[in-house]
């Protein structure tokens, strides 16, 4: 096989043969297919830029932020932003620049911790639903909707004022309060697709239930949930910051946005800068999962 | 069918821009319309629907049709801004559809679609459209055209809805009609029902029939002529009656495929396309 | 007679809630033969074969598959002996499974070895090329689908198949290959077909016997030859077999 990689063009042709050689040449064609599709879509790959931006800064941000994000310097509070400090320095003479770059860890930390508790959660309980019916669906249902029924913040407010505040409880009560739709999304689907020929054909292969629905059910779900985590993500962060802002969220002196935005409020007609680059940040984040939302919506669920 | 004919092609052509290439639907189809029942058959892919959607000048997107000559009734409408072809449309060419479902408005009852579709093309009242309607589906055959009049579409038959189609096509006196697959999504003997009635208001009003079918026995039994298409090209024209003794391998591998049950065989013909064909 | 049968149907009824859909119906196969059920839509005869697949459990009466009387909830033994094939060929197969893993699923289901040469077997045995086997179903025509959908009934090595129209959806140059393909397997291999279709000419080349139903009842129990013959007693089977000839002029 590694023959075949000595120009792009080989690559190209060995990606996207009709008659792959193996199981691997296969599911990377496809792959490969999908990113083609995805690539027409400039929005979508603005959006993909800024996610990959926000990950290559989490992960050099030491070698990107000039300043120790936690270092306070009271000689050099609330300073305009100039070729030192790029977007100034708070109310402690820390460097906002710094701060937001490495602000981007607390926020990926936060996103990685929802998708990976959430998607699997809203998956499973929603395919169970969807696929066994009768009784399984109204309870599983039932419990989604209690949980559908209070405001998203109100009901992470409660998680947290039980929990106590910080940044893991403030990841829990976000979890707790954002797989409902995820469920009833993995539902619906699973309803029209359990009564597909091709999972008949299964049954009558003597498939158990639980091979069907995870082997089966689960792989036709998982598109449509990606992408509504990557529309739902910007609302992640934005709750997220929502929390820090109230003070229920990560504790100072972490570098969190909304905590940082909720600190300038105070000098928000004075120093502008305080509140203004961290709502930037949050802005242009959600902004970037939202379009990359909107081209794996393209790619991945055009059937 | 001796007068002067109603429509007229020459060198038909559809051509889809696609990101990967130029896909030709139908590549230099020529034909004249009579007064007559004229059979399109074809597999699918062959651009026979893509024909008849070409007439009506209902081609999607990246569809671009040209054509030598494409004349109705001497008008020409390689010329005729799109307007026009909207008027011609319903009033002068109409066209049925294989799924009714799919054809009508669900949330209207069909006896409204039927007078709207009258009201849309004839200057009338709302009493006088629904007397025509009434009568029209009185000439579909439906026995109580009143009750009929005020269901949604949702509460009639397969068979009972395309013959509301028939009559919502045909009240507003088209010249030409086109049917693709008419009967294809019903059952056989509501099928013959269906296009017996077709074949009664096309003998008594003079229109020109457009039959598009892949089924060669009903094409066979119901046409006047046939243009048999394979790959956007005619492959032969000829009298329908003749088809059993047509000349071209592509008909006759067709027709060799076909099971039946007067000549049982152990192992059915199949076909071998030609790229000949489509030189 | 039952003793010895493939199949056994007695009186099987089956509703949908209100809507009683098969009735009273009985019927019998015997052993490597090719039983036709033909009908209208409505007339119930895809219901019987969901019924007899197991995947239909709202059904009372008595049905007999192999010698054996059969519950409603089938075991995973069953699955060896009985196999279906659909009508779709763009429904039946998985869209994000390539042939290879459509058709390694039942042989792992089953714990079968020796994956690799079956599924080559099998490939090989319906026609379709080796270079086939790693594409997914957006790669192949309607006719390759179909062709997988058999393999994948195939690879199990059951005695029974059911086919519901598995040619409806095709073009007839495309169902002359399928149907080929079907009786050439049977022969070899002495399956026992039962064909649902509403092609009186697909059933009369494929099936010895077939029955006629309308509205959920069996209306006539004929054989190939007497359907030829153009000699039906009822006045239904008459009634369909002169529909499906085509169309007639009066006068």
């Amino acid at each position: 096989m590694t023959d075949h990689a000595t120009s792009p063009v080989t690559w190209h042709a060995w990606l996207t043969t009709t008659s792959p050689e193996s199981r691997r040449q296969a599911k990377l064609g496809q792959l490969y297919r999908q990113w083609l599709a995805f690539r027409k879509n400039p929005a979508a790959v603005v959006g993909l830029v800024i996610v990959l931006a926000l990950l290559l800064l989490a992960a050099f941000a030491p070698l990107i932020a000039q300043h120790d994000p936690l270092a306070q310097a009271l000689d050099q509070r609330l300073l305009a932003p100039s070729a030192k400090h790029w977007f100034g320095t708070d109310a402690l003479g820390r460097d906002i620049f710094s701060r937001v770059v490495y602000g981007t860890r607390v926020t990926l930390v936060i996103v990685m911790l929802v998708v990976i508790t959430v998607g699997p959660l809203g998956l499973l309980i929603g395919c169970a639903a969807g696929y066994f019916g009768g009784w399984v669906d109204t309870v599983l249902m039932r419990i989604t909707d209690v949980f559908l029924a209070f405001p998203r913040l109100v009901l992470a407010l409660a998680f947290v004022a039980a929990l106590g505040p910080g940044l893991e409880n403030a990841v829990i009560a976000i979890a707790f309060t954002a797989w409902p739709p995820y469920a009833r999304v993995a539902r619906a689907e699973t309803m029209i697709i359990r009564n597909a020929d091709y999972i008949s054909a299964m049954r009558l292969q003597g498939a158990s239930q639980m091979r069907i629905v995870l082997k089966h059910v689960v792989p036709m779900c998982v598109p449509s949930l990606i992408v509504r985590t990557t529309y739902d993500m910007a609302g992640i962060i934005i709750i997220a910051a929502g929390l820090g802002f109230l003070g229920l969220g990560a504790q100072p002196p972490i570098p969190e946005w909304g905590a940082m935005i909720s600190t300038g409020r105070e000098q928000i007609f004075d120093q502008w800068w305080v509140a203004t680059f961290p709502g930037i940040a949050i802005c242009v984040v959600a902004l970037g999962f939202n379009l990359l939302g909107d081209g794996l919506r393209d790619v991945l669920d055009a059937r | 069918m001796a007068d002067a004919p109603l429509l007229t092609l020459d060198d038909l052509r559809v051509d889809f821009h696609t990101p990967t290439g130029i896909v030709n639907a139908v590549r230099g189809l020529s034909f004249t319309l009579g007064r007559e029942r004229l059979g399109i058959v074809g597999e699918s892919g062959s651009g026979k629907s893509m024909t008849g959607r070409a007439i009506l000048d209902l081609i999607p997107h990246p569809g671009v049709v040209t054509a030598k000559r494409m004349e109705f009734r001497g008008k020409d409408l390689t010329t005729m801004d799109k307007a026009s072809r909207r008027k011609l449309r319903g009033r002068h060419i109409s066209m049925v559809m294989q799924d009714p479902k799919f054809s009508l408005n669900p949330v209207q009852t069909v006896g409204d679609q039927i007078a709207e579709a009258y009201r849309v093309h004839h200057k009338a009242s709302a009493r006088q459209a629904k007397e025509r309607s009434l009568s029209m589906l009185e000439a579909v055959q439906i026995r109580e055209p009143g009750r009929v009049y005020d269901l949604y579409p949702h509460e009639v038959s397969g068979g009972m809805g395309q013959r509301v189609m028939i009559a919502m096509m045909l009240i507003a006196e088209p010249e030409i009609l086109i049917a693709d697959e008419p009967t294809s999504a019903l059952d056989v003997t509501v099928q013959l029902q269906v296009l017996k009635i077709l074949d009664d208001l096309v003998t008594s009003r003079g229109m020109g029939l457009i039959f598009i079918s892949h089924d060669l026995h009903l094409v066979k039994s119901f046409c006047d002529r046939v243009i048999v298409m394979y790959g956007g090209k005619a492959m032969e024209t000829l009298p329908a009656s003749e088809l059993d003794r047509a000349q071209h391998p592509y008909t006759r591998g067709l027709l060799g495929c076909l099971p039946d049950l007067d000549h049982p065989r152990e192992k059915l013909a199949t076909l071998n396309r030609d790229p000949a064909w489509l030189a | 007679m039952s003793t010895n049968s493939a199949i056994n149907v007695d009186k099987l009824n089956v509703s949908f809630g209100d809507s009683h859909v098969v009735k009273d119906l009985s019927f019998a196969v015997e052993p490597g033969e090719s039983y036709g059920i033909v009908g209208e839509s409505g007339s119930g005869k895809s219901t019987v074969l969901r019924v007899l697949a197991g995947l239909n459990r709202d059904w009372s009466g008595e049905v007999d598959i192999l010698g054996k009387r059969q519950p409603k909830i089938r075991d995973k033994a069953f699955y060896r002996a009985v196999q279906m094939v659909f009508q779709d060929p763009y429904g039946s197969l998985h869209p994000k499974k390539t042939v290879d893993d459509t058709l390694a699923e039942p042989l792992a289901i089953h714990g079968i070895r020796d994956a690799e040469t079956k599924i080559s077997r099998a490939l090989q045995d319906v026609g379709l090329p080796a270079s086939f086997r790693f594409r997914y179903p957006h790669q192949l025509s309607g006719g390759q689908r179909q062709r997988v959908a058999i393999a994948r009934a195939l690879v199990l090595e059951p005695t029974i198949l059911l086919l519901d129209e598995p040619t409806s959806a095709l073009d007839v140059s495309i169902q002359a290959e399928v149907l080929n393909l079907l009786q050439a397997l049977r022969h070899e291999r002495k399956l026992t077909y039962i064909l649902v279709s509403h092609d009186l000419a697909v059933v009369g080349h494929m099936c010895e016997r077939l029955l006629v139903m309308q509205f959920g009842r069996g209306v006539e129990e004929m054989t190939a030859a007497t359907l030829a013959a153009r000699a039906p007693q009822t006045a239904y089977a008459q009634q369909l077999l002169t529909a499906s000839e085509g169309f007639r002029r009066a006068g």
